[in-house]
This record gives structure tokens, C-alpha cells and sequence, in this order.
């Protein structure tokens, strides 16, 4: 593993909110181009995680390198520009925006506006039912709409890194299964690399390259996703199947 | 017989009320928008130049003082409506553009600089000031949400009247100032009514802003606007600078306020910190919340309630034979204590205010169109 292909490097993490962290000395090292899962209980701190990966939770210890740079002090709508795209947990959409004003949101900071449009075009190749429902306001899609609304969003701003918060959520097998092929065919096509957080292991570790157990705010196993598949000692003592 | 009951009960079936606007050619809309509202601004101003020929010269005044509120009712309803930002204070920032523009006319007359050229030049002068002050408010706005926002802006709503008494050599105290405004020009002819040149003055600033405001609400930046209304955390993730567009919703909206607050000193030819209490922003505020807060057009409705309401109510007091000392009481509070129960009974009956209600009405008046 050389330093180029580190895409995110993050050393000694401590966050949370109050006085009480939430994140706990967290080391964790995601290479470019792979889909890293990160799983655990509720409570472990998967979703404060990528919060203060995106920079919406503030550390109170430790270092984010993203792309060789640290990310102390770093707003948030600056990493977007970045190349750093958070889809959280069940937000992301904009309620009252029509769908089309939702995904041209994620662009409207790009400078490249012939871009900017062939990746709004994308988006909706990729997403049929949303080019379905362009002028209907964020509220009115159903939830799979709503997610597939928020990936759109962070896909029109062609991220490096997608951070997605439990994508899965809410949603049929189905869906959840086409989601999972299509950041697998994004990774391949476009090196996009992805921190998924899921509740959802075995569709997670069906595409993931890496796995990442936390549990308690502490990474207690980094390893690779076809190990943490395969080996079953190794994933009845993390995550108890 | 059969095909009739059928078509009533197509709409429920298909509850999408989004209405339909222009679906074609999404890559040319952004450019007819502008198109789109030119033409109805023209439209408009064609309209309002014919009204002003008919009117007599009160109803052109009150026509008049409508525009001048409506500027800063326009303005209110974007920092309200689009970005969520609760201003209590709008009355003060009409003050600050009515007294820039009472200095500046003044000033003007003293240095002998005279004719009616000087007007556009005080108005922009009125709004510069303006958005400075706004500036000011919108970044302690920006970091404050909520009833924090409220008090910081109500308190600027106190101060800027007793500043106009703290610096009473600039600003003459309670008596205020006289504005020097030079008569309608001669080219329009020697007993051409001053009401109708007033009304004129004021129906261009109010359609200039319009236009404006209502472009700049389509806009990409209208967008942001509403995207951190509805969603902080959705709109920062998008990569939106949350406190730099909130300050800007400010500076836009108190530009608006300043040159409503100029044309009010034009149309009355003199400023007084009476003029611009506390009342007039809570009265703004009202205003805005009962034409509608969703659209700019519940903006044109607030400013019309603005001058008749009182007009009404001094109007249905005077049938009503009081003693004359309640009758003295009533002055100035009855408005007040009618535009109170006006919202309460509108946040009731129509919560999207005038606008919503008219849209309502009109919507279930297609709906029933096909049926007959």
C-alpha cells in the first residue's frame, strides 16, 4: 500500500457531543478506488463517524488526512469541493425543493457548468424513477425515491470519496440491492471510493472490499470483507451470526 | 352520461398538485424566466400607468404609498418567507433609507443642485446605506436563530428611532426632517398632478424590485435560499455557505426596506422617527404573513392591507358615534388591534395567507372546470 493510494487517513479520532465522546482514538486507513464497510451495533459510533469525517461533528483529538491534506478547521460545504460527498442518515434531501432543484443543489457549486449538466443527465439515467418525478417536491417521494434523491445529490458533484450513512435504511431488498450494484459499477468505472456505514451487514459485505466492526466508539476489527464474510468465528465474535 | 362521472374523480386519483408550469425545454427556461417576468413587469407598468391617469390624486397618493410598502414587504417576504430569517426590525431599515434619502435631497438642495435627476441618485444613495446596515444585522443574524434573532432585530427596531434623538443635530430629534422635493417636471406640463408624478416615482422603484427580487428567487441564489431554510445541515452538505447566504438574504432584503423607506420620505416630504416605530415593523411583519409568506404576490397583498386597513378602520370608527375621548384612544391602536385579529383570523381560516387562499380557490375552481 503506497501513500498515493490512501485516500483518507484518520489517526486517534476522538469526538462526540458534550462532555461524553462518542469516537474514541479511532485509526482507520481507506484506500482509493475500494468500498469500505463500516459495521457494528447501534451505538457504536458508525453515523458520529462520518459526521466528524465530513466535518459536521467536530474532533476533540486526533488528525483527518484527506487526499495528503489535514482536514483541521475545514467547513463543511468546503468538502464537497473537495471531492468529499456525506449522504446521512435518512436527510440529505431538501423537503421542499422539487427533485430537479435538489440535484441541481449538488452541483451548484462547480465551476465546470457543461459538466455540472452531463452529470445532472447521469443522474438521471442512473435514477429512472427520479427523472420520473423531476418537478415533485422532496416530500412527496416515497423513502427509496427519497435515497436514491440524496446518492443523486452526491453524485452530481462526481465526489472521490462518498461517506453513506445507512443507505439501506427503509428500504426493500430489492432496492437495496440495486444500490449496492451500483456503487460497485461506480467504483469500478469511476475509482469512486465509498465509507458505508450499514445496519445491513450481509449486503454490505457483499460489496465491500474492506470491513471496519465498531463497537463502544473503538474500531475493534479492520480487516477484509471477504475474510469477515468467510471466516465465521471471526464474524460470530463481531457481529454475532 | 358515463364519461361524466368519470372526469370528476380523475383529479383524486391523481393528487400531484404541483402545478404545471412550462415542462418544455429545461435548458431555456432559466433564460424566459427573466424573459417571462420582463413581460409581466411591462405588462404591469402599462397597467399601473393607466390606473394612475384614472385615479384621483388621494387614491394616486395611497396608490402610491402601496408601492413604497411594497418594496419592503417584497423584501421582508424573502427573508422570511425563502430563508426562514425572523426580522422584527424592518421598520428601522426603512428608516435608515428614508433619512439617507432626506439627508441626500437636502443636501442637494443646499448645493444648488437641483431637477428631478437627483431622485434616482438619493433612492440608491437610500439603498447603499441601507444594505450596510443590513449587513451589520445580517451577520449577528446569520449566528442566531430562533427568538435570538427576533430580539437582536427588535432591539435594532428600538434603537434606530432613539438614535434619530441621541444625534438630534444630523437628525432633528422628533421633529424629524423636511425633505426637499422638487415638483413633478415641467416637461409633463404646468398643472401636471404631484400625486400622480409621486405615484409614478414610487410604482417604478416597487416594479423595479419586483422584478428583481423575483428573478433572484429563481434563481440559483433563490434556491440556496430556500435549500438552508428547509435543511441547515442538507444545504451545507450540497456544499452551501449557510451563513454567507443568510447574510446576503439580509443585505437584499434591507436594500429592499431602504428604498421603500426613501419612497416613503418622498411621498411624505419629511422623515420623523414616529413615522418608522416599532409598530411600523410589526405591522410589516403582519403584513407580510397575511398576504402570504410562500410568494412574492402575498407581498403585493400585504402592502395593499398596509394602507387600507387603517384607512378601513378609521373609516367603519368614524360610523360607530363615540365619545371623542375614546374616539382619541382608539386613534393609532385601533389598527393595530385590528391587524392582530386580521392574522389570527387568517393563520386560521387560510394559513398561507391571501396568496395561498386565492391559489386554493383558483385551483378548485379548474379542477371543477372539466366537469362542466
Amino acid at each position: 500500500m503506497t501513500a498515493d493510494d490512501v485516500i483518507l487517513q484518520v489517526k486517534g479520532l476522538t469526538a462526540g457531543y458534550g462532555a461524553a465522546p462518542v469516537l474514541q482514538d479511532v485509526d482507520l486507513t481507506v484506500r482509493a478506488g475500494t468500498i469500505a464497510a463500516v459495521l457494528g451495533a447501534n451505538g457504536a459510533g458508525k453515523t458520529t463517524l462520518l459526521r466528524t469525517l465530513s466535518g459536521l461533528v467536530r474532533p476533540s483529538d486526533g488528525e483527518i488526512v484527506y487526499g495528503g491534506q489535514p482536514l483541521r478547521d475545514v467547513p463543511v460545504e468546503q468538502l464537497v469541493r473537495r471531492g468529499m460527498a456525506h449522504v446521512p442518515e435518512g436527510r440529505g434531501v431538501v423537503a421542499e425543493l422539487t427533485v430537479d432543484e435538489n440535484l441541481r443543489l449538488g452541483g451548484l457549486w462547480r465551476r465546470d457548468r457543461e459538466d455540472a449538466a452531463k452529470a445532472l443527465t447521469e443522474v438521471y439515467e442512473l435514477f429512472e424513477p427520479l427523472a420520473q418525478r423531476r418537478r415533485s417536491a422532496g416530500h412527496q417521494l416515497s423513502g427509496g425515491e427519497r435515497q436514491m434523491l440524496a446518492l443523486g445529490r452526491a453524485l452530481v458533484a462526481r465526489p472521490k470519496l462518498l461517506l453513506l450513512d445507512e443507505p439501506s435504511l427503509g428500504l426493500a431488498p430489492r432496492v437495496i440491492a440495486q444500490i449496492m450494484a451500483l456503487l460497485r459499477q461506480l467504483r469500478d468505472s469511476t475509482g469512486l471510493t465509498v465509507l458505508l456505514v450499514e445496519q445491513n451487514v450481509r449486503s454490505a459485505l457483499s460489496v465491500a472490499d474492506e470491513a471496519v466492526v465498531m463497537s463502544l466508539g473503538r474500531i475493534v476489527t479492520a480487516t477484509s470483507a471477504d475474510r469477515l464474510r468467510d471466516d465465521e468465528e471471526l464474524r460470530h465474535a463481531y457481529l454475532g451470526f | 352520461m358515463s364519461e361524466q362521472t368519470v372526469t370528476p374523480s380523475a383529479p383524486a386519483a391523481a393528487p400531484a398538485p404541483a402545478p404545471r408550469r412550462a415542462l418544455a425545454l429545461p435548458g431555456f427556461l432559466s433564460r424566459s424566466t427573466l424573459l417571462r417576468h420582463l413581460v409581466l413587469a411591462v405588462f404591469a407598468g402599462v397597467l399601473l400607468y393607466l390606473l394612475t391617469q384614472q385615479l384621483d390624486p388621494f387614491r394616486n397618493f395611497q396608490l402610491a404609498t402601496v408601492a413604497a410598502y411594497l418594496c419592503a414587504t417584497a423584501g421582508l417576504t424573502l427573508l422570511v418567507g425563502m430563508n426562514g430569517q425572523l426580522s422584527l426590525g424592518h421598520g428601522a431599515l426603512m428608516a435608515v433609507g428614508a433619512y439617507t434619502v432626506a439627508l441626500a435631497q437636502n443636501r442637494f438642495a443646499d448645493s444648488g443642485i437641483t431637477g428631478n435627476q437627483v431622485l434616482p441618485l438619493s433612492l440608491a444613495l437610500g439603498v447603499l446605506v441601507t444594505m450596510a446596515a443590513g449587513a451589520v444585522i445580517g451577520l449577528a443574524a446569520a449566528r442566531l436563530r430562533g427568538p435570538y434573532l427576533a430580539g437582536v432585530t427588535l432591539a435594532v427596531a428600538v434603537a434606530v428611532p432613539a438614535a434619530t434623538v441621541t444625534f438630534d443635530e444630523t437628525f432633528n430629534s422628533e421633529q424629524g426632517l423636511s425633505v426637499a422635493v422638487e415638483p413633478p417636471p415641467l416637461s409633463l406640463g404646468l398643472y401636471f398632478p404631484n400625486e400622480r408624478w409621486q405615484a409614478w416615482v414610487a410604482l417604478t422603484g416597487a416594479l423595479l424590485t419586483m422584478l428583481l427580487l423575483a428573478n433572484l428567487v429563481r434563481s440559483r441564489v433563490g434556491r440556496n435560499l430556500r435549500a438552508v431554510r428547509d435543511d441547515e445541515v442538507a444545504a451545507r452538505l450540497a456544499g452551501i455557505h449557510v451563513g454567507r447566504t443568510q447574510v446576503l438574504a439580509f443585505v437584499v432584503s434591507a436594500a429592499s426596506a431602504g428604498l421603500g423607506g426613501g419612497l416613503m420620505a418622498l411621498l411624505a416630504q419629511s422623515v420623523s422617527p414616529g413615522a418608522f416605530s416599532l409598530t411600523l415593523s410589526l405591522f410589516l411583519l403582519m403584513a407580510v404573513v397575511i398576504g402570504g409568506l410562500g410568494s412574492l404576490s402575498g407581498a403585493v397583498w400585504g402592502a395593499v392591507l398596509l394602507v387600507a386597513l387603517p384607512d378601513l378602520t378609521h373609516d367603519s370608527a368614524q360610523w360607530v358615534s363615540l365619545s371623542p375621548a375614546v374616539a382619541q384612544r382608539l386613534e393609532g391602536n385601533l389598527p393595530l388591534a385590528v391587524f392582530g385579529l386580521t392574522l389570527i383570523v387568517v393563520m386560521i381560516a387560510a394559513p398561507g395567507g391571501v396568496q395561498g387562499l386565492l391559489r386554493r380557490i383558483g385551483a378548485r375552481v379548474r379542477r371543477r372546470a372539466p366537469a362542466r
